[in-house]
């Protein structure tokens, strides 16, 4: 099946002062019809950046300075302001982490859905107020019909998370961008939240893309994931193998990070270090001076994404040509 | 037990006026607005122990660890210090040198215009600690090592740090002055969770090695898990659950506990429907009356709608403090079977 998004090596930049800055380097992946694909990775590794780049909202003064983005096959990473903003809600909807930003104070919840439902399906007043009730029913506001007037202040965290979803899917849109969808709410509401997402995507065969911190939402979300590490992708392939069988040192370590919910543990595996910032991102491998497999090839050269089983991971143990070097390899583990 | 403990809390309430100004009261004719925000707590923390309390934005968690070290005054209840009532023990700088804190966000917790050296030296200096400059210095590159730093980054500034540096930086700090007791709010809460990692192995390194007790605020139940010795589930600024680590999380009693549990993403992916708890925590202000819990909760009857549970032990497990009419009428189905074993929790 042709992909819904298709992302070929995007390539973010952020001119400063001191020179540029690339946040996002040779970031390639696809999304198909009705896929969730999970973005995970720690902060600064880019993942709400690619985000922002599909929707076409990066923040001055950063911009796309290379590759390409397709939605449906067309190139949607060279459209004008208006031509893009056609695109967003109508064909990508977006869910940000903070619902009270998201929504305008000023306007009732119902008058921002029957905007954006009327901008974007054509309909008239009545006929749009109808769908935003049905919209904040099928999101599970109680008392729909009543709460469509209200504003925004007066729905708490996790209800207002609800209307920006509403918001994000009123125009039926074929992918949503959810950022860090769950990230400021509660344990409890998160947990009705991702429900309530999960079963829309798959009803709906909307299509996801779903950036998060956290690994148990994307284990029970997404179908792909992929983990980014300093504006790179270092793994993507199947949620399943990369949880239980990351191939890459960096997703190896990340997951084995995660502190176990069954059982207590002496000493918990952790990466020494930290991500790199943006301006020092070393040669060859941005992981290798965190990388408990480190060899020589890592420090020169940069490897590319590597088929290895069902992942594919950037990382040179994986390149049948670095294998004899491995005997040499210089472990500080 | 013979000992006393470090830390002990009695009946603790903390109360927030949170009323409109007088005259817009007056004029819209309302009264007073109180918000509850903790509301008669009791543990004890024996020395050398770790005790969290853990609980949803708004459980009164972080008021709790205010109370504790005195930056708060309570409205009602004890905090005993070694047995001497805080505020006598906050008056006398060789008690107040016993007990220190670490804030959750260390971009905020660290004055940005001072160097690191300087930074770890306050307390030092502020209790008198040492009386030359050369062991000053001695002390501060002491625990700069300790806490996995470099000596020479004490000529430094915050900012040339990451989160998990700083965080390293708040510690030195905070054991600068050879504290015995130690409040953490959310220490972890702000970094990765490959940084995470980093600091809880720190921290359990420092208790084993320095004896420290420490009192451990945290939203994430796998990390508590890792830390503590036992752990309190806060709920609209009550105890709902007060129980032995291992016991909490084997066979956890109040409905709440296992609500918490039950809504943390499986990372092992067995396919399990989870099943989440419905509505909202309600407002600390205008809080329900009897059970706090019982709006949300499956096991609610009329007598948890009208009468508060006290924390008792509960039915078969008495290590468990359970703040629950089901479970001290055996409603709630006597002990759950072994709770789904193989879940691991996740915020990264």
């Amino acid at each position: 099946m042709a992909p819904l998004l298709e992302v070929r090596d995007l390539r973010v930049e952020f001119p400063t002062r001191r020179g540029i800055l690339t946040a996002l380097d040779g970031v390639s992946f696809s999304i198909a019809p009705g896929e969730v694909l999970g973005v995970v990775g720690e902060s600064g590794a880019g993942k709400s950046m690619t985000g922002a780049a599909i929707i076409g909202l990066l923040e001055p003064p950063g911009r796309i300075a290379g590759g390409q983005i397709l939605l449906n096959g067309k190139r949607i990473d060279n459209l004008r302001y208006d031509q893009m903003r056609r695109i967003r809600g109508r064909e990508i909807g977006a869910i940000f982490q903070d619902p009270l930003t998201t929504l305008n104070p000023l306007y009732t919840v119902g008058e921002q859905l029957v905007e954006t439902i009327r901008t974007h399906l054509g309909l008239d007043g009545a006929e749009a107020r109808k769908r935003a009730i049905g919209w904040l029913e099928m999101v599970g506001i109680p008392a729909a019909a009543q709460r469509v007037d209200s504003y925004p202040h007066e729905f708490s965290g996790g209800m207002r998370q609800r209307v920006v979803i509403a918001l994000a899917l009123c125009a039926e849109p074929k992918l949503i961008v959810a950022d860090e969808p769950t990230t400021a709410l509660d344990v409890s509401i998160q947990a009705q939240v991702i429900a309530l997402l999960k079963g829309l995507a798959r009803d709906k065969g909307t299509s996801m893309m779903l950036v998060t911190h956290d690994m148990g939402v994307i284990a029970e979300t997404a179908d792909r994931v992929a983990v980014m590490y300093a504006g790179r992708i270092a793994e993507i392939g199947p949620v399943r193998e990369v949880v239980k069988h990351p191939k890459h040192p960096y997703s190896a370590g990340l997951m084995a990070s995660i502190p176990p919910l069954d059982r207590k543990v002496e000493h918990l595996a952790q990466i020494d270090g930290a991500m790199p910032r943006l301006s020092a991102i070393p040669r060859g491998c941005a992981f290798n001076p965190r990388c408990p497999e480190v060899f020589a090839r890592c420090l020169v050269e940069r490897p590319a994404l590597l088929a290895t089983g069902a992942t594919e991971a950037a990382c040179w143990l994986y390149d049948a040509a670095s294998e004899k070097h491995a005997p040499e390899a210089m472990r500080h583990g | 037990m013979a000992e006393t403990p470090i830390l002990e809390v009695e009946d603790l309430a903390r109360y927030f006026d949170v009323s409109r100004p007088w005259l817009q009261r007056v004029l819209a004719g309302e009264g007073k607005r109180i918000l509850r925000a903790v509301d008669g707590i009791s543990f004890a923390i024996p020395r050398g122990t770790t005790l969290s309390l853990v609980g949803e934005s708004g459980c009164g968690k972080s008021t709790v660890a205010r109370l504790v070290v005195g930056l708060y005054p309570p409205s009602r209840g004890h905090v005993r210090f070694e047995g001497m009532e805080l505020e006598r023990a906050r008056a006398i700088a060789e008690q107040r040198r016993r007990m220190q804190m670490i804030f959750q966000d260390p971009y905020a917790s660290l004055n940005p215009r001072w160097r690191v050296k300087d930074i770890v030296a306050e307390p030092i200096r502020a209790f008198g600690m040492t009386p030359s400059a050369a062991a000053q210095q001695a002390k501060v590159a002491e625990l700069l090592t300790q806490v996995g730093l470099s000596p020479l980054d004490g000529e430094k500034f915050p900012h040339e740090f990451s989160g998990g540096q700083r965080q390293r930086i708040s510690i030195a700090r905070a054991l600068s002055s050879n504290p015995d007791f130690l409040v953490c709010d959310e220490p972890t809460s702000a970094l990765d969770v490959s940084v995470q990692a980093q600091i809880l192995n720190l921290m359990k390194d420092l208790q084993a090695r320095l004896g420290l007790t420490y009192l451990f605020i945290s939203h994430n139940l796998a990390v508590v898990r890792q830390v503590s010795d036992r752990i309190g589930v806060m709920y609209l600024g009550r105890l709902v659950e007060l129980a032995p680590a291992e016991t909490l999380f084997t066979t956890p009693r109040h409905p709440y506990t296992r609500a918490l549990m039950e809504a943390i993403p499986d990372l092992e992916m067995t396919g399990r429907q989870r099943i989440p708890v419905g509505g909202e925590v309600p407002s600390p202000i205008s809080p329900p009356s009897g059970c706090p819990f019982h709006p949300r909760c499956p096991l609610a009857n009329d007598r948890c709608k009208a009468e508060r549970p006290g924390l008792i032990p509960a039915r078969a497990t008495e290590q468990s403090l359970t703040a629950c009419h089901a479970v001290e009428e055996g409603r709630d189905g006597g002990l759950p079977a072994a709770q789904r074993i193989g879940t691991t929790a996740t915020a990264l």
